[in-house]
């Protein structure tokens, strides 16, 4: 029997999904929507947006006024919605390529504006949909089937790139972390600004089996060794932290949010009262 | 209802009252040479009617953005020249596919690549048919005068919100910066067309499918409740991707035929001179201006010369062009590039009468002397 969850925010007739056996989306996905329900949001006033990806499958599953665009382009689409309809809560779901390679343009902007979107990145650290190709967020010398002799890429940390361009809520869960993860989410939601949210998943099919990480089990039980939150991280030093993944809430300040400052120039220009 | 008024404007200032006028309340751009105006003028008019101007990070966000802003109900428009254009053809392919009525302005200028920022061209063409990947339907408007680019613009909003699809207006330099009187109706004048939806929720959850007679099927704004899919990807009724050959088969037949069925509907032309016409000149957008004035002359000296200017450039008006093709004796196309609309003459004349072409590709004008020459010598 489908769970309360599924039941209310997703569209069962297209279930089950696409995603991979061990694949950590479905869990994130599930994150997405009990954030939304602990938050008890009207689903009207709800829009997810996606990209292009495994990622960005999650769109089409979950009821609610939901958009699955173009590769790269997901939050540029988002802008154009929260632009037309500032009432909405637009959560962009993507994932590492899709939000920092091709993607990766619209990010800083929309960080840079502070546009009140939340965007939910499922980071598997490879591109899995083409079947398992190195991503920004791919650690340097893990293996793809485009770095056949280990990848000389350097990676993304996305929340601070985010921060950087001017993010003003950022942080870090995981698939193991769920509990942690749908608080962050909540917390994305609530903030008025832009929040981004890295989620790192589980990949086991690609990167997992390219880098002899295990099945999904050994891969999660990973995350919950090796997660710090961020915390603790900040009373360890640089080396105690080399191969640690840090989660939790990395960055939180006010910053005037754009569709806001909009309707000031529309008072300005003396467009309000029609 | 208030007065018309007259004003002195630019054509790109055309396209911005014309899109107003038409309902448009949101625009995404990125400056670009020729058609920078009409972001400009958006920045400055919209606010004023209680809509939206956002400058994007790049051309492909713009065209996202809009399509973004549309499905969420507010009509949307994006204005480019060819670089530009180039970039948002993704996107365009989206919003044909996803059906997403919107408007993209494209002032043409001189290319290949950056070419000549400055100058008039008509190159993008058949790229306003063919730029996006893939089968599907275009329609692509071309105004010759500052009125027409008034005028058009509120025809292409309403092309786009009938046929739920993206329609073209294509610009040139020449009318884009060209300053002329023109006529601004009167508010409440213009009655737009608005947008089909459905009032009940279970029938608005499936935003393709076709209901008895209706020219596309309806679709309901985002933040109504309707919990709807929207995809790039092969999509059923509701919206939800698959990967069956016959609803894809279906689904890419009625785009097709949506605008086939309609194209007496949706096609405009002018003809000047061409009851008695031996020799017709065919041209389109601002270079019309020019033809005009050659066909004045060559009257003048006897010649029995007439223009076909087709204003939906975009279905091609292959039966008007066909029945002139059997009536005169040659048929001369004068365009901007190397020989684009050429093709689409040919393939309507089909061999019945002489198809000729004068084209430029080196960012100048054709002058009225120009054309005169083709015709004397056409004429002998």
């Amino acid at each position: 029997m489908a769970s309360r969850l599924i039941e209310t925010y997703m569209r069962q007739e297209h279930l089950p999904h696409i995603w991979c056996g061990g694949c950590g989306h479905g869990i994130l996905m599930r994150d997405v929507a009990q954030a939304i329900d602990n938050l008890k949001l009207n689903p009207k006033d709800v829009v997810i947006v996606s990209g292009i990806g495994c990622s960005s499958r999650a769109a089409g599953y979950m009821n609610f006024d939901t958009i699955h665009t173009t590769h790269g382009r997901a939050i540029a689409f988002a802008t154009g919605i929260k632009m037309a309809k500032p009432r909405l809560k637009v959560i962009v779901v993507t994932g590492d390529g899709d939000a920092t390679a091709i993607g990766g343009n619209h990010l800083i902007h929309a960080a840079r504006r502070n546009i009140d979107l939340t965007v939910v990145v499922f980071n598997n650290s490879i591109y899995g949909m083409t079947g398992g190709q190195f991503s920004p967020t791919t650690p340097t010398g893990d293996m793809a089937t485009t770095a056949p002799y280990g990848s000389i890429d350097p990676n993304f940390d996305i929340p601070r790139l985010a921060e950087a361009a001017g993010a003003t809520y950022t942080a870090r869960g995981t698939a193991y972390h769920a509990a942690q993860t749908i608080r962050l989410i909540e917390n994305a939601i609530l903030h008025e600004g832009f929040s981004l949210v890295e989620c790192i998943s589980v990949c086991p099919t690609y990167y997992g089996r390219k880098n002899h990480k295990g099945g999904a089990v050994e891969m999660m039980k990973w995350q919950r060794d090796n997660a710090v939150p961020a915390a603790k991280a900040k009373t360890l030093r640089p080396e105690e932290l080399a191969g640690k993944l840090v989660y939790g809430e990395l960055s939180c300040c006010e910053r005037p949010e754009y569709t806001q400052e909009y309707q000031k120039i529309i008072e300005k220009a003396g467009g309000a009262e029609r | 209802m208030t007065e018309r008024t007259r004003a002195l404007m630019q054509g790109n200032e055309a396209v911005v009252e014309g899109a107003i006028a038409a309902g448009m309340r949101f625009f995404a751009g990125y400056p670009i040479t020729p058609s920078t105006e009409i972001a400009e003028g958006c920045a400055l008019r919209l606010p004023q009617v209680g809509g939206k101007f956002i400058q994007m990070e790049d051309e492909l966000a713009s065209m996202a953005a809009v399509i973004g802003a549309s499905a969420a109900g507010v009509k949307s428009m994006t204005a480019t020249s060819g670089p530009g254009f180039s970039l948002k053809q993704e996107n365009i392919g989206y919003a044909a596919l996803a059906e997403i009525p919107c408007v993209i302005v494209d002032v043409q200028r001189a290319g290949p690549s950056t070419g000549l920022p400055t100058s008039p061209s008509q190159g993008d063409y058949m790229q306003a048919r063919w730029g996006t990947h893939g089968d599907h339907p275009v329609i692509a408007l071309s105004p010759s005068s500052v009125q027409e680019a008034y005028t058009e613009t509120i025809r292409a909003f309403d092309l786009s919100e009938k046929y739920r699809m993206p329609v073209i207006l294509l610009m040139d330099e020449i009318v884009g910066h060209m300053r002329e009187g023109i006529e601004l109706a009167g508010r409440g004048e213009v009655k737009p067309f608005e947008r089909q939806t459905c009032a009940d929720t279970a029938e608005a959850a499936k935003p393709y499918k076709m209901r008895n007679g209706e020219l596309a099927p309806r679709m309901t704004p985002f933040g109504e409740g309707a919990f709807y899919n929207v995809t790039g990807l092969i999509h059923g009724e509701d919206g939800f991707p698959t990967n069956d050959h016959g609803i894809a088969a279906a689904q890419c037949m009625r785009l097709m035929r949506k605008i086939e069925e309609n194209e007496a509907e949706i096609e405009r032309y002018e003809t000047a001179a061409m009851d008695d016409a031996d020799v017709c000149i065919v041209t389109f957008g601002g270079t019309a201006r020019s033809v005009q004035a050659a066909v004045e002359t060559a009257r003048a000296e006897g010649i029995r010369a007439g223009m076909f200017r087709p204003v939906t450039v975009w279905p091609f008006p292959e039966k008007a062009m066909r029945s002139i093709c059997e009536r005169v004796k040659k048929i001369v196309v004068v365009e901007l590039n190397y020989g684009q609309m050429k093709l689409e003459v040919e393939r309507a004349a089909a061999g019945v009468c002489e198809v000729l072409h004068i084209g430029r590709v080196d960012g100048a004008t054709f002058t009225p002397q120009d054309i005169l020459n083709k015709l004397r010598e056409v004429a002998k």
